[in-house]
């Protein structure tokens, strides 16, 4: 029987998993480096926190439910600085 | 069906397709990027095999700090390429060395092809000895490892500090003693300085539970000291440190910290418990976690020395 919680599950994780495609659709088909890197950032965090948001329901203790939210803020953290690192070699490049 | 065995297929091909395009990258850093995500699948792929231990140790190293080192390799290369420019190999020699390497691999492929079926496997004893000797520790690998394989995973680690040696004897004679060159020469940049300080004391924590937890779950000293590894790197790409003269006193003793308490453990259990790297039964799990986490020392030392590169010649 599915329960809300499920049906939680199953719409947070749908959600994330629409943002990674259209991540990589604009990763592949956007024009150039600064605006793919747009694309990437929201496979990165909107993505990948709605599917860890979607697990939190699944998890099997509160100390795994917190594991997935650290994941994800690990993933923001490194995702946010080496976003911001890329674009400086752009604008240096560019120069 | 399960979806299952066709996201096996899928992944499988693409860890060959990302071979295939590391091989043939035209660019150096093309191509060790390619090699990155590689490792990357192939952690999946030791995932799906069931091999978790193994999956930790291929993300972290395999993909983690070799890549670091094959970037830093890349541009020091890419600063020597212009003087070696008229030194371009012949089409024999290429052609030599495809064959050779077609040669290798058709071999292997051989080999694999040929295995008895099924193959022999020193798994079961393995395991017995661990269960026996290993004692107490619910991770059969780090049992294992420990315990049934003690002196190869010794070993290991003496190949870590030659590996360092051979890296520091590279240097100029002068040079012998200086500190390695900076990881990054540019000015410290807010973004990689803010991602350090975040990153550093986060990833330390997890690199000392992936250790610690090590003894009954996947993880281990090497996965453990490879983490911390890369958390020290970090700070010194981002100028918060900056690699310390090869001839300190503590890095030495970090270095060589993990084999010799190792040796001296393997040396009294000759003594204590009647035979070379035996433990006394009721005390192996305290002693194996004190022996590792001195691996752990060792390795967090050890990675960073290789990626930092020889002594530099101008001591700043």
């Amino acid at each position: 029987m599915i329960t809300l919680l499920d049906l939680f599950s199953i719409a947070a994780i749908s959600a994330g998993t629409f943002f990674f495609f259209a991540g990589t659709v604009g990763l592949l088909r956007f024009p150039d480096s600064l605006t793919r890197l747009h694309a990437l950032t929201k496979a990165d965090n909107l993505g990948l926190g709605l599917v860890a948001l979607g697990l939190i329901p699944r998890a099997d203790s509160a100390l795994s439910a917190l594991k997935l939210i650290v994941i994800w803020v690990l993933v923001l953290l490194s995702g946010g600085s080496t976003s911001q690192l890329i674009g400086r070699a752009l604008r240096r490049g560019r120069r | 069906m399960s979806p299952l065995p066709l996201l096996d297929v899928v992944l499988a091909t693409l860890v060959i397709g990302v071979a295939i395009f590391t091989i043939t990258a035209r660019e150096l850093f093309a191509s060790v990027v390619g090699y990155v995500a590689y490792g990357l699948l192939l952690a999946f792929v030791w995932v799906r095999l069931y091999a978790p231990d193994v999956a930790l140790t291929e993300a972290a190293v395999g993909s983690g700090v070799t890549g670091v080192l094959l970037i830093t390799a890349g541009k020091r290369l890419g600063a020597l390429r212009n003087a070696a420019q008229e030194a371009e190999p012949g089409f024999a020699f290429k052609l030599l060395t495809g064959v050779l390497a077609a040669f290798v691999a058709s071999a292997l492929g051989a080999i694999i092809l040929m295995l008895p079926d099924p193959p022999p496997s020193l798994a079961p004893e393995a395991a017995a000895a661990a269960d026996g000797a290993g004692a107490g520790l619910g991770n059969p690998i780090t049992a294992v490892l420990m315990s049934y394989r003690s002196l190869d995973t010794m070993l290991e680690k003496v190949v870590l500090i030659l590996a360092v040696v051979g890296v520091w004897s590279v240097g100029a004679d002068e040079a012998w003693g200086n500190a390695p060159a900076p990881l990054r020469q540019q000015e410290p940049y807010a973004p990689m300085v803010f991602l350090a300080q975040m990153l550093a004391p986060v990833g330390a924590l997890i690199a000392i539970h992936i250790f610690w937890t090590g003894a009954n779950a996947p993880g281990g000293a090497f996965q453990g000291g490879a983490l911390l590894a890369a958390m020290w790197m970090v700070t010194m790409m981002a100028r918060l440190t900056d690699p310390p003269r090869i001839d300190t006193q503590w890095l030495r003793l970090a270095l060589v910290a993990g084999p010799a308490v190792f040796l001296i453990s393997g040396l009294a259990g000759a003594v204590v418990a009647g035979a070379f790297f035996a433990y006394p039964p009721g005390l192996a799990k305290p002693i194996i976690l004190f022996i590792e986490a001195f691996m752990v020392l060792s390795i967090a030392a050890a990675l960073p020395m290789l990626v930092a590169g020889p002594p530099s010649e101008r001591p700043d």
